[in-house]
């Protein structure tokens, strides 16, 4: 069997459960690792913070567009590090490094990998893809069959290429 | 029996039609804006295989149009409609072995012939849907405008902003009721086009699997996928024997799909579905889906207890689903999904497909299988919701499971396992967790993730 002519192909390898307290979102898209990261002090307020692929960017503001105090120059912030780490739990450390272009040997952390440099990126798009994101657990469920929920079978491994 | 199913030869008509159906999914990968002289013959190919149907001259119009470069909502939609269609005779081909090898009774379709064209009129229960017609039309017109981008660019041409194009018309529907399925399609065709960004490069392009998403897709975004409507379902009432629990899952959506044996005065047996969703998030995964469909608490009751379920007026549609009322659901006594296995699965007269809704990725025939040896057991399909694993599997002395096919092949997907625990028979199910698993460690993480996003979103969304 194929990826290419079968139906139920899994495209999007399943993503390992964490723990969401520090850092309730992360993705790899547009370019980025993006997210948001809880303030450790103050309950209403969240870090954006963003490593970009390739370059390597790094940015963290508030939600606010506060600039965050503890990224200086090249060296990521405990944000930074905290989205690294998770992103790194929920995708996987090859599919990270991959994306951003890192290259790490085995047993180092993969900010070590980081030729970083601080480059402010967007907060307010990432933070409303977040609210976005937040916004699906608002939808009401349903008691109708979706049938085409049958091409997305819950699967714990993707199958092997033959 | 089973096994000549899995060992039968495969039906030179399916590899035919499925063939005709490769020029679709071929120009889908290059684009309709570009079709080279082997995709204009695959094409008229096509065409010609629906000489003799009614399709006849929308899909000879289209190969033509689309050969020329001029290519108009139309011929997409004949091409996904001949598509469609191709599928359909070979889920009927296959149903049909698989209904002889298990001895299988099965009922003629009754319903509509298909969904009622999409009027313009709001729903016969007029709270259900948010929008009005002309808002409807609008937000179908706009899923539809942007499948015809990815037709003419082609896979290979998806770029980020392409993909991100959609987020419009698929955050309008998700918040439409009414449009649910083409919004949960949707979301999950754009979630596997972003993440196989940059497509250009990709190694091995799901061709089938894009092709399928995009012609339902198309044809849910004429008509709103209106298929399954309350006003269609008669109400049922009788005792429901549960023999498993499939799981459905991309990254914003859960479906749990109850397979069981439905038991109506009288005695008649039949085989029915109950579905169950949720809209979520690619973080809450495993053992914490459940906690999204903790609205459903009697079906989930049933589950985890392994229980029969009294129904009382509960919707039944004409393709053998129930629209579930939990309200209307009471668990009653103790039955084991292996005794109903046993006991009921024989006998029980299997409901029609919809006709729109026939497609082999569709057939899930459940099944009982005691001897295990020689059966192709999908060790893949197993939820991350439920205690079964692989190892599980391998010794398991009996399996409830349904009976699937996907690119030639026949499998069985396991949805409960008979297994030696110590010497005492157990069974083991997907579905054993539905009220939260036994392992306090995991029910805490299961737990947490759904709260800590809820919190975040009751802090941060209502500013």
């Amino acid at each position: 069997m194929s990826v290419e002519t079968r139906s139920t192909a899994v495209v999007i390898p399943p993503v390992e459960p964490r723990k969401l307290a520090k850092v309730p979102f992360v993705e790899l898209a547009d370019g980025r690792l993006q997210g948001v990261v809880s303030s450790g002090s103050d309950i209403e307020r969240v870090y954006v913070s963003s490593i970009g692929a390739g370059t390597h960017g790094l940015s963290c503001s508030t939600n606010n567009n506060r600039p965050c105090g503890g990224l200086r120059g090249a060296y990521p912030c405990k944000h930074l590090h905290a989205l690294l780490d998770e992103a790194e739990v929920q995708y996987g450390r090859e599919r990270v490094a991959r994306y951003l272009r890192l290259d790490v040997e085995d047993g180092r952390s993969l900010a070590a990998g980081l030729k970083a440099r601080h480059e402010p990126a967007p907060a307010a798009t990432v933070f409303s893809g977040f609210l976005r994101h937040l916004a699906y657990l608002e939808l009401p469920g349903s008691g109708e069959p979706i049938p085409e929920l049958h091409w997305f079978p819950s699967v714990t491994r993707v199958e092997e290429e033959r | 029996m089973l096994s000549s199913l899995f060992a039968g030869e495969p039906d030179s008509g399916i590899g035919d039609a499925l063939g005709l159906a490769a020029a679709v999914d071929d120009g889908l990968v290059h684009g309709f804006a570009r079709v080279d002289e082997d995709r204009v013959a695959a094409l008229s190919a096509l065409a010609a295989g629906f000489g003799g149907s009614p399709l006849r001259e929308a899909v000879a119009e289209a190969a033509d149009k689309i050969a020329a470069g001029s290519i108009a909502d139309d011929h997409l939609f004949a091409l996904a409609a001949a598509r469609i269609a191709l599928f359909g005779a070979v889920h009927d081909a296959l149903l049909t072995r698989a209904d002889a090898a298990l001895g299988r009774k099965r009922a003629e379709w009754k319903g509509e012939p298909g969904p009622a064209a999409w009027s313009g009129s709001v729903s016969a229960e007029p709270n259900r849907a948010r929008l009005g017609g002309a808002a409807m039309a609008h937000l179908l017109a706009g899923a539809r405008s942007w499948l015809r981008e990815l037709a003419i660019t082609g896979w290979r041409g998806v770029d980020d902003d392409l993909v991100s194009a959609s987020s419009q018309a698929i955050e309008a529907a998700l918040a439409e009721p009414e449009l649910r399925r083409l919004a949960v399609l949707l979301d999950g065709l754009a979630a596997e086009l972003r993440a196989g960004s940059p497509i250009a490069t990709m190694e091995h392009l799901p061709v089938r699997r894009w092709a399928d998403l995009w012609s339902r897709a198309l044809l849910l975004a004429r008509d709103g996928g209106r298929a399954q409507r309350a006003e269609q379902a008669e109400p049922v009432s009788g005792r429901l024997f549960v023999l498993g629990a499939d799981v459905h899952e991309h990254p914003t959506a859960v479906q749990v799909q109850v397979h069981g044996v439905l038991e109506t005065s009288g005695g008649a047996t039949r085989l029915v579905r109950a579905s169950v969703s949720a809209a979520k998030v690619d973080t809450i995964v495993g053992p914490a889906i459940w906690r999204l469909l903790a609205g459903h608490q009697m079906l989930l009751t049933g589950l985890a207890e392994r229980r029969a379920l009294d129904l009382t007026d509960m919707p039944l549609l004409a393709g053998g689903d129930l629209i579930w009322r939990d309200d209307r659901a009471r668990p009653g006594e103790a039955a084991d999904p292996f005794t109903t296995a046993r006991v009921h699965l024989g006998a029980a007269l299997a409901p029609a497909a919809p006709p729109l809704e026939r497609h082999p990725a569709r057939i899930a025939e459940p099944v009982f299988v005691e001897d295990l040896s020689g059966v192709p057991l999908d060790t893949r399909r197993l939820p991350a919701c439920g205690p079964l694993t692989p190892q599980l599997l391998a010794g398991a002395t009996a399996c409830v499971g349904l009976l699937r096919w996907d690119d030639g092949a026949w499998t069985v997907q396991p949805l409960g396992v008979e297994t030696t625990v110590k010497k005492k028979r157990v069974g083991v199910h997907t579905s054993d967790w539905a009220l939260g698993p036994a392992d306090p460690k995991l029910a805490k993480a299961a737990g947490e993730a759904v709260e800590v996003l809820r919190e975040r979103a009751g802090r941060l969304l209502r500013k």
